[in-house]
């Protein structure tokens, strides 16, 4: 099982729900962030007096799958949130140890 | 048949009437001169109490201009100083406040009569009782001007203390030398000429001074001044709610200006119009400043613009034309967008503009009001002007200053740094203002 975490632009969520839907996964978990990387970011003027905003919201997707379609689901958040410009975010792909449904017990594969 | 009778039953119907004319009871003025005064009476009654409701609900305007332009983690501490500005300021003003501002005063610098509503018997004549209440919510829209150039650093106490004494000391003791024969009293600065028809200097300079006295003795928020000197922007967490307070602030100024007049008749209408023209022309030119200067049209001085635009045609809203009104209105914009960026520039924290908008505008209206006088003006009338603004000065400044000064040596005034960077909700109140939302900086 690996964790597939994806930062994304914010108006891109619903698009990348849908991709994800047709390929069968159906449970992520959806959270607001702030970052930067080679996006810079802009000046905001208050009052008369200049401030930097470098922290620039995005969409923190995650989601935990079988190993076997870790490929597939990554593709399918490419081509979904791809606008071909800086900010368009990243994938990062971790190891799981162990998932377990609460309701009912049930572990890893059972529980994905 | 029957409708022969019936057109002349009818007839003789519409005859009665002019037979009773004819027989000289007809109803004149003067035969009616008590009911119609009586009348009138009432008139004055009813539009002065709305416009001091419309006047009150300029205390929600305000709150949401102070919170709209600070932070969320101090909203619910600028909420509490609103609430006791009033509260406390009705009191106050009931107790000392109507007193010295409106009793009988001998000397023409002092009110010494009417505490405690001494001068109103039940049953008597309850003029006093609505003069009282459109008087009070003046006072309090003077305390609370305040509130806003020292927002974000002031310990909630302090400001209480601070809030009783300017409106049952500071706000009539001056008020009393500009209005006081409105009532009971007479004043010195009145007797002089001095034209605020209702409150340029009265209520917005007073306000406006004191308030720079507190962002003074304050010293400036933490993080708002560089090293090197820089300003650094504090954005405010709301415009939209800064917004509806301003639109709010304009609709209560409908009472503020027409509402001086404590008379239902005509005069209203010109300073309605008035108010309205040199509100609207003050965000114009607010805006137009602001977006030469810093390249984008600037909600938040646009919004100062207009209230700029009100307070200036405040003074002069009875006795200038409504072309008068558009220019003084304009002038205000300006004035006030270079006001705010002068007193940045001099390190003097206003989150808000307060003082810009209610102590250099409110000067300028006074002034204006002397400028562009229909009937005429002249260097005696300016040469007033300028007094009263100028004791203005003295006295709300120089008050407050003192009073500041004390509270921070005694009590202390400004929250410690740690407060100050947690947020004054959690430090002064334990509560926060948006309970289910994660609140940064």
């Amino acid at each position: 099982m690996k964790r597939v975490e994806a930062i994304i632009k914010p108006f891109k969520l619903d698009d990348l729900k849908e991709a994800l839907a047709e390929i069968g996964v159906s449970g992520m978990t959806v959270s607001e962030v702030k970052g930067f990387g080679r996006q810079k970011g802009h000046t905001e003027i208050y009052r008369g007096a200049e401030y930097q905003v470098d922290f620039i919201p995005k969409t923190k997707v995650t989601m935990v799958v079988a190993e076997d379609i870790v490929e597939e689901v990554c593709q399918a958040i490419i081509e979904a949130c791809r606008t071909g410009n800086i900010g368009d975010g990243k994938i990062f792909v971790s190891d799981v140890d162990a998932v377990l449904r609460i309701r009912t017990g049930e572990r890893d594969d059972a529980a994905i | 048949m029957k409708r022969k009778i019936l057109t002349i039953a009818l007839l003789g119907l519409f005859m009665l009437p002019i037979v009773a004319l004819a027989a000289g009871d007809a109803p004149t003025v003067a035969k009616n001169a008590a009911a119609v005064k009586e009348v009138q009476t009432h008139l004055d009654y009813v539009w002065t109490l709305i416009a001091a409701a419309l006047v009150f609900f300029m205390q929600a305007g305000f709150a949401m201009v102070e919170a709209g332009f600070t932070r969320a983690k101090n909203a619910v501490n600028i909420m509490m100083k609103n609430l006791m500005d009033f509260s406390i300021g009705s009191l106050a003003f009931w107790e000392i406040g109507f007193g010295l501002m409106f009793g009988v005063s001998k000397t023409g610098w002092l009110g010494t009569s009417g505490f405690f509503f001494s001068d109103f018997k039940p049953g008597g004549d309850p003029w006093i009782l609505a003069f009282w209440m459109f008087q009070c919510v003046f006072a309090a829209t003077a305390a609370t001007i305040v509130s806003g150039a020292m927002a974000e650093r002031t310990r909630f106490v302090s400001y209480l203390l601070y809030s009783a004494v300017i409106s049952a000391l500071i706000y009539p003791i001056f008020g009393s030398w500009a209005w006081g024969s409105l009532f009971h009293g007479n004043g010195w600065l009145e007797g002089l000429g001095f034209i605020d028809f209702a409150g340029s200097t009265v209520v917005h300079s007073i306000g406006g001074w004191a308030a720079l006295a507190g962002a003074i003795v304050l010293g400036p928020r933490i993080g708002k001044y560089g090293k090197n000197g820089e300003v650094r922007a504090i954005p405010g967490h709301n415009i939209p709610l800064a917004t509806v307070g301003v639109f709010i602030l304009w609709l209560g100024w409908f009472g503020f200006n027409p509402g001086s007049t404590t008379a239902g008749n005509k005069d209203i209408a010109m300073i309605f119009v008035n108010t309205n023209l040199a509100a609207a022309a003050g965000s114009i030119m607010a805006m137009i400043t602001a977006w030469i200067m810093f390249k984008k049209p600037d909600a938040g001085m646009t919004l100062n613009g207009a209230l700029a635009g009100l307070v200036g045609i405040t003074a002069g809203c009875a006795n200038v034309s409504p072309t008068s009104s558009v220019i003084i209105g304009a002038i205000a914009g300006t004035l006030v967008v270079l006001s705010v960026t002068f007193i940045d520039r001099i390190h003097i924290d206003d989150p808000v503009g307060a003082v810009s908008v209610h102590g250099v505008c409110g000067a300028w209206g006074t002034l204006a009001a002397g400028l562009f006088n229909i009937d005429g003006m002249s260097a005696k009338i300016i040469m007033t002007q300028l007094t009263g603004i100028g004791t203005a000065f003295i006295w709300s400044f120089g008050c407050a200053f003192i009073l500041f000064k004390v509270l921070d040596k005694t009590i202390g005034l400004r929250v410690s740094r740690e407060e100050e960077m947690e947020g004054l909700d959690v430090g002064e109140h334990g509560a926060s203002a948006y309970h289910d939302f994660q609140i940064t900086g």
